[in-house]
């Protein structure tokens, strides 16, 4: 959990903690991120080896799920088709907020090989559905997609609970990450 | 039997409807009467002697350049009985294109001519589901054929990428992570 300054901490005895609501509540957020597993293609083998023993994604609260009704977090991992890409914007819209999308590998990103003569592939994920995360990749080692959650974790931390008026996740999300880069 | 015997034995019972064989291929061949390839098929699965019993692959080619311009199925024949194999053709028009079904003699073929329809319009009479098998079914067109040309978009969504798309992918701006510098845990550092 990111330090809290103020003059209200560690001011008192135990059994007493002062924080935001946004800290806890984005700590609670970022730390149980339930993923729909999308697995296309041979990404999802080493998504599957990043859920695997040696690399465990359970240590970041990740229970990978079946359903989209009870997933935070989808990881599109593989060759999305334009026959699946209509599928997979309905899952996406299946999800409670709020929701992330991780795009993982090359194909995810921006068709990858299927960039140019690939009629049936569409051309990244983020056509259909807004991504958070992009990791590069053919396919990403596990540590390349465990990064990608950490990023996603800090930007999740930086996310606010009560937002103004017509302010969207999204637009938020581009703004941290904007900060990011000018820093 | 070898691919002439196997020849000489389709040869005897059907006669000029087997048009061509050519022995010297890796895979040797024969091209059959478009009309006949079912009856073909069938004597082929239940004559012992032969016992063609397994239909290994069912697959398409195009060929637009040819005199007239053809399109040819392909069926690749195997038998777990006597271990040999044989393969036959037949040719078909482009436009227009139809090939009698060989489903009721191999029912694997159904999926095998569904997915021949889907990609190459091959019309397959007889056939009991013809609809497409790969793509979906609000597709247009026949992507395999040769004079296949990419459609802009398919239900709002890109099929051909645009220079913009390019752009942004060159720049990195999809690198929402900004430039990837994880380092493997595990790599080996020398002089560490």
């Amino acid at each position: 959990m990111t330090e809290v300054g103020g003059i209200l901490q560690n001011r008192f005895g135990e059994n007493l903690a002062f924080t935001t609501v946004d800290n806890v509540v984005n700590w609670c957020r970022k730390s149980s991120m339930w993923p729909m597993t999308f697995g296309l293609a041979c990404c999802a083998i080493e998504m599957m080896a990043a859920g695997g023993t040696r690399y465990d994604w359970n240590r970041f609260g990740m229970i990978p799920r079946g359903t989209p009704r009870q997933s935070d977090l989808m990881i599109v991992a593989g060759t999305v088709t334009l026959k699946m890409a209509t599928r997979l914007k309905r899952l996406y819209e299946q999800m409670p907020e709020p929701k992330y999308v991780i795009s993982m590998g090359s194909c995810a990103n921006n068709g990858g090989p299927y960039w140019r003569f690939g009629y049936h592939v569409l051309k990244g994920v983020d056509e259909v559905v807004p991504v958070d995360v992009y990791v590069p990749g053919c396919p990403p080692r596990p540590e390349a997609l465990l990064y990608g959650v950490m990023k996603l974790q800090e930007k999740i931390q930086e996310d606010r609970v009560f937002r103004r008026k017509g302010e969207t996740l999204g637009s938020l999300a581009g703004a941290s990450m904007a900060a990011e880069a000018s820093s | 039997m070898d691919a002439p015997a196997l020849h000489e034995r389709i040869k005897e019972q059907f006669g000029d409807r087997v048009l061509h064989f050519e022995a010297g291929a890796a895979q040797p061949w024969l091209v059959v009467a478009t009309d006949a390839i079912a009856e073909v098929c069938a004597f082929a699965k239940a004559t012992p002697e032969l016992a063609l019993d397994n239909l290994m692959c069912l697959s398409a080619v195009d060929y637009p350049k040819e005199t007239p311009p053809r399109m040819e199925v392909v069926y690749h024949l195997y038998s777990y009985t006597h271990f040999h194999s044989i393969v036959l053709k037949v040719h078909t028009p482009r436009e227009d294109a139809h090939v009698p079904t060989v489903e009721g003699t191999y029912g694997v073929a159904n999926w095998h001519e569904r997915e021949a329809y889907d990609l190459f319009g091959i019309a397959f009479d007889g056939h009991s589901d013809l609809r497409r098998i790969l793509l979906p079914d609000d597709w247009i067109g026949h992507p395999l054929r040769k004079d296949w040309v990419d459609p802009d978009f398919y239900n709002g969504m890109h099929v051909k990428p645009t220079q913009q798309m390019a752009d942004r992918s060159m720049a990195g701006e999809k690198l929402g992570v900004g430039p990837f510098d994880v380092t493997p845990p595990n790599r080996h550092v020398p002089g560490e």
